[in-house]
């Protein structure tokens, strides 16, 4: 039977395994709207601004390891979701992003509603497509999904007109599909393994370090069983949290701009770094020069130009982590050096006595007994109150810096932030997503009253979902990590950094249906996060109101070396 | 150092677009440019001339390798190899000069292949410094017009590049 390319486009969706789409309809794609409306199997969700419906794509993602999907009409449309495809090109998140398009006759002549979507996500997208005749439409959007989740995933467009979707053809759904010019490497170089194992059980100060390729592989079987069978310290990176469990004694927290001091004294120091699935961003490395100079570094990554771009390294190896970490297993295991099985981390005492005594600093130490609500306490509170075992989307600054030292997480797919693009408005749009993916779990999205403005609308969204996300705002009323650069490298002039004329976040919520509260002493603070998590089926809108004066340490100020960290002044008066 | 790059990538449209924006995107130089459609016209053949440190080298063959459209690379100048380019050029031919010209054109191994009263256009073909060099040895002032094909090049011997 032939069905109409709108049919078709959906049912692809279906054959996919879609459970939702996150969208917004307009003119270009009124004839999908009209197919989806004729069925059941894909539930659309109708977001309120499109770069709400591309994090929501993205947060599903991100904790559920499946492809987002988004929906979106021509021009304004795909415009407004650009910023959110950046952010999953950024992180590497699988993403199909299916934008309309005026008519084919039309396109190139300035209609209404007219962008060149192709044009204009070329340099944020891992792939992008325009489709000009409907008998291409399903092999293309096999390709879309084909692409967006293999090899090092990310986001893909597929533009199609709307006569497209309007003209017929027979439809089946190709079971497979090959791209001619696309193979991504999934086995390592076996010698280059050998010669990375080799380096690893000869190391006297050996590290780990793990990123967000790790969770997209699905390595953190593999990489807890490597870790644990050599007794080595890990350090993780913004993207990479919940890979390894944060809670094991092996684990030195993050590493970076505003990682440990014990993690950052440890990549400083250490003799053979083992970069897996981490990409040596400006963050992390800080100057080159002064990046781990006694090290000999073994690199794994799936994609050959992430290796050596900033860092050189020695051992590269290509292919999927999960791949290359069981082989390491495998012949770590036949290796008459490996560590004794009991007590891995024996032989590496010594280094382990130097990593405890920089441990012993506790860099995250906070004031306590202060009068003001300290974040660092409003997110020690929530770890606690919900075991570690909640969803936590952030958005960007200061509150996403203190989430990732205090929220201390032992699983994947938990920890959902933009950690490349760094995009404000992120966390209350992808939390929804989360949520929708995991309809019985707790999901909080840690924000600031500047970052949860530029989505707010989404909570309309909420409503009409009855997505329950717990927003814990640290509300300082300032854009705290401007504000913390220009109070280190401005002389305190804080230029347009304040925020004010804030609405009244409580009555802003329950504005739009959901439950406000405002905590402004820190004994309150425990009390309400318990209410709110006890209301199971709410969005609890938490407006906690912190020491505007906070400021994220450790710090290493750009231009420096991980050994020379701004630590906070609370600890030296400890 | 100068590298030439050879590629062989999808013949659709936009893919010239994804070469192109990667150099510009990542501040990498495009000295010359070539592109047209195989004997496979499914695939375009594209030669690419650019300049930069090794490492820098290394990072644009693989970030062109990873464009999708790209089928296959290889990097000319690791090996022995042949560059052509195509140059017209039309001169100012006045009674006095034209025979002199001719010689010139004769010596670099050109040919005159349209003629005015007052002007020749000549084609030459060759390495890009044989090119400057007969754009050097005619008086600037003669000069009325050049168009530069940009550098396509092949490896010597019994290596191609193919699918």
């Amino acid at each position: 039977m032939e069905l109409t390319g709108a049919e078709i486009l959906v049912r692809c969706l279906k054959d996919e395994g879609v459970e939702y789409v996150f969208g917004y309809p307009g003119g270009a794609v009124l004839h999908v709207y009209d197919a989806l409306y004729q069925q059941e199997d894909v539930k659309h969700i109708l977001v309120r601004h499109e770069q709400g419906a591309t994090h929501a794509a993205d947060g599903y993602a991100r904790s559920t390891g499946k492809p987002g999907v988004v929906l979106v009409t021509s021009g304004p449309g795909a415009t407004n979701a650009i910023t959110g495809i950046a952010t999953a090109h950024m992180d590497s998140i699988p993403m199909v992003v299916i934008t309309g398009q005026v008519h084919t006759w039309a396109i190139g002549s300035d209609a209404f509603q007219e962008v060149d979507s192709v044009g204009i996500t070329r340099p944020c997208v891992k792939h992008n497509f325009l489709v000009k005749d409907v008998k291409d439409l399903a092999i293309t959007i096999k390709k879309a999904f084909y692409l967006a989740t293999t090899g090092r995933p990310g986001p893909v467009v597929v533009d199609v007109p709307k006569d497209v979707t309007a003209q017929r053809t027979e439809y089946s759904y190709p079971k497979e599909v090959s791209i001619r010019s696309y193979n991504p490497v999934l086995k390592g170089h076996p010698g280059q393994i050998r010669k990375a194992v080799d380096l690893m059980l000869t190391a006297k100060k050996p590290m780990l370090y793990t990123g967000g390729g790790v969770i997209l592989s699905g390595a953190q079987n593999s990489l807890t069983e490597m870790t644990r069978m050599l007794g080595f310290p890990i350090t993780q990176t913004l993207m990479g949290l919940g890979a390894f469990p944060a809670t094991d004694p092996q684990s030195l927290g993050m590493l970076g701009m505003h990682g440990t001091y014990e993690a950052n004294m440890a990549m400083h120091h250490c003799d053979v770094l083992v970069a897996i699935g981490a990409r040596f961003d400006d963050r992390v490395v800080g100057v080159v020069k002064y990046f781990c100079p006694e090290a000999q570094i073994i690199h794994v990554d799936i994609d050959p130009s992430s290796i050596s771009k900033s860092v050189k390294v020695h051992v590269p190896i290509v292919g999927d982590v999960d791949h290359v970490v069981k082989e390491m297993i495998r012949l770590i295991r036949e290796d008459k050096r490996k560590p004794d099985p009991v007590a891995p981390m024996q032989q590496l005492a010594q280094w382990w006595d130097q990593i405890n005594e920089w441990r012993s600093v506790n860099c995250l130490k906070y004031d306590r007994a202060s009068a003001l609500i300290k974040p660092q306490y409003v997110l020690e509170t929530l770890y606690r109150l919900t075991e570690g075992d909640a969803y936590v989307t952030s958005d960007v600054g200061q509150h996403q810096m203190w989430a990732a030292q205090f929220y201390k997480f032992d699983k994947p797919l938990r920890w959902i932030n933009s950690g490349g693009l760094g995009t404000m408005g992120f966390g209350l749009p992808a939390a929804m997503g989360v949520q929708l993916a995991h309809p019985d779990a707790t999901v909080a999205c840690v924000t600031g009253e500047a970052s949860i403005q530029m989505c707010i609308q989404e909570l309309s969204t909420c409503r009409q979902y009855g997505l329950p996300i717990k927003i814990i705002n640290l509300n300082n009323r300032y854009m705290g990590m401007v504000r913390q650069w220009q109070e280190f490298f401005y002389e305190g002039r804080y230029a347009m950094s304040y925020m004010d004329a804030l609405p009244d976040f409580v009555k802003l919520a329950e504005s739009y249906g959901h439950v406000g509260m405002s905590i402004d002493k820190p004994a309150d603070v425990e009390p309400a996060l318990r209410e709110a998590l006890k209301l199971k089926d709410r969005l609890v809108f938490m407006d906690f109101i912190t020491d505007q004066t906070e400021n994220v340490y450790p710090m290493i100020a750009q231009g420096k070396g991980h050994h020379e960290m701004h630590l906070s002044p609370e600890r030296e008066l400890a | 150092m100068r590298h030439i790059i050879s590629i062989l990538l999808e013949n659709e449209s936009g893919a010239l677009s994804r070469v192109a924006g990667l150099f510009s995107a990542r501040g990498y130089n495009i000295e010359s440019l070539t592109v047209a459609a195989t004997e496979d016209p499914s695939l375009s053949r594209m030669t690419l001339v650019t300049r930069g440190s090794e490492d820098v080298i290394e990072q644009i063959t693989k970030q062109l390798n990873k464009l999708v459209d790209v089928v296959k690379l290889l990097d000319l100048t690791e090996g022995p190899h042949i560059e052509r380019e195509m140059m017209l050029i039309k001169l100012k031919a006045t009674s006095t000069a034209r025979d002199e010209l001719k010689r010139l054109v004769d010596i670099f191994r050109g040919h005159i292949i349209d003629v005015t009263s007052s002007t020749y256009t000549v084609e030459l073909t060759g390495t890009g410094e044989k090119l400057d060099a007969f754009i050097q040895a005619v008086d600037s002032d003669d000069i009325l017009e050049t168009v530069r094909s940009g550098v396509s090049g092949i490896a010597r011997g019994e290596k191609s590049l193919h699918v």
